[in-house]
């Protein structure tokens, strides 16, 4: 349960932000096995795979094409094996209200997407260790909410 | 139906159950502790270990590790404690496990990834989420229990952690009870 590093998938239609995030997770303290993917439906895919880690974070853009993120959501929450699987959206600024939807949906982090690389780095960094510690620590991920 | 769980009771009686049907000769210490009258083959330490994975109990190696996680029962003790323990942190921790609060200290932010006072909060916030939701106290209450100054020191904080304050998070999680009783009950969406 305890391993000494985290899995972590990453969704997103744009090339450049999966590069973003992976660069950053790659020089993280905490190791990170990172896995990418460009749509929403090929996540899910391989998610519902019987054979695949799951994984302890996904970050899906809300954007994303392929399979709406909110119903990427509903099939994550649906579906028991998830449930120790932490799930943050990421996005442009949206409304409060949005934000608020896609908490109730059962997504754990919400994460507006800074505009420098410098940012990305600072708030995925905080994202991974206080996730770390909800890994290591046995934290009741039902109440994990967060909000960068 | 909510069930509340004792974990220490709980996860004692796994352990407890699972050395027994091991057949193993053993003493259990103090918590999360297990000293054994003969020592394990080889064999014998994998197959406990592989049968205590499926319950989420890890076996602790190494020393580093086993000390930052007495670090970690500590703070929990002392944040979920129904008693305001009356000394600062740094000297409970320091005294319980009998080290210098400035090695335990480097110590856990090696280990851990995070410092001892991040965690400390952490654990409050924790402490407050399941109170909030338990909804039996009010902010004023809850802020005393766990020792904060005043509700607006737990607010901040709290929001300081989760990015919410902790009214938006009583709210999302009493709506994510509700859109979960309507999936189990459809008709109740049409009243």
């Amino acid at each position: 349960m305890n391993k000494e590093f985290l899995n972590v998938i990453v969704a997103d239609n744009d090339e450049n932000t999966l590069i973003f995030f992976k660069n950053i997770l790659k020089e993280l303290k905490i190791s990170i096995k990172v896995q990418c993917f460009s749509n929403g439906k090929d996540m899910m895919l391989y998610l519902n795979n019987d054979d695949a880690v799951v994984p302890e974070i996904v970050f899906i853009n809300y954007t994303i094409s392929g399979k709406d993120s909110m119903e990427c959501l509903e099939e994550i929450e649906a579906n028991s094996k998830f449930n120790n699987m932490v799930t943050a959206i990421f996005s442009e600024p949206i409304p409060e209200n949005e934000i608020e939807d896609i908490f109730v949906k059962g997504a754990n982090i919400f994460m507006k997407k800074p505009e420098s690389f410098e940012s990305l780095k600072k708030v995925l960094t905080e994202i991974i260790t206080i996730n770390w510690q909800y890994h290591a620590s046995g934290l009741n991920k039902d109440n994990f909410i967060l909000k960068v | 139906m909510y069930v509340k769980f004792d974990f220490n009771a709980l996860c004692k009686k796994v352990l407890d159950e699972k050395l027994k049907e091991h057949g193993l000769k053993y003493r259990l210490l103090n918590f999360g502790e297990v000293e054994f009258y003969e020592p394990l083959t080889k064999e014998q330490h994998s197959l406990f270990k592989q049968n205590l994975e499926d319950y989420g109990i890890e076996i602790i190696e190494s020393q580093k590790t086993a000390l930052v996680q007495k670090i970690k029962d500590a703070i929990v003790e002392l944040v979920f404690s129904d008693e305001i323990i009356p000394v600062k942190a740094s000297i409970y921790i320091s005294e319980k496990l009998n080290h210098s609060y400035g090695y335990l200290s480097n110590l856990f932010s090696e280990v851990a990834y995070t410092s001892i006072e991040n965690f400390i909060i952490l654990q409050k916030i924790e402490h407050a989420k399941a109170l909030i939701i338990r909804n039996k106290q009010s902010l004023t209450e809850i802020a005393h229990k766990l020792n904060y100054s005043s509700v607006a020191h737990l607010s901040t904080q709290f929001k300081n952690t989760t990015g919410i304050t902790p009214s938006q998070f009583q709210k999302i999680i009493g709506k994510r009870r509700r859109a979960q009783s309507t999936v189990i009950n459809p008709k109740m969406q049409y009243e």
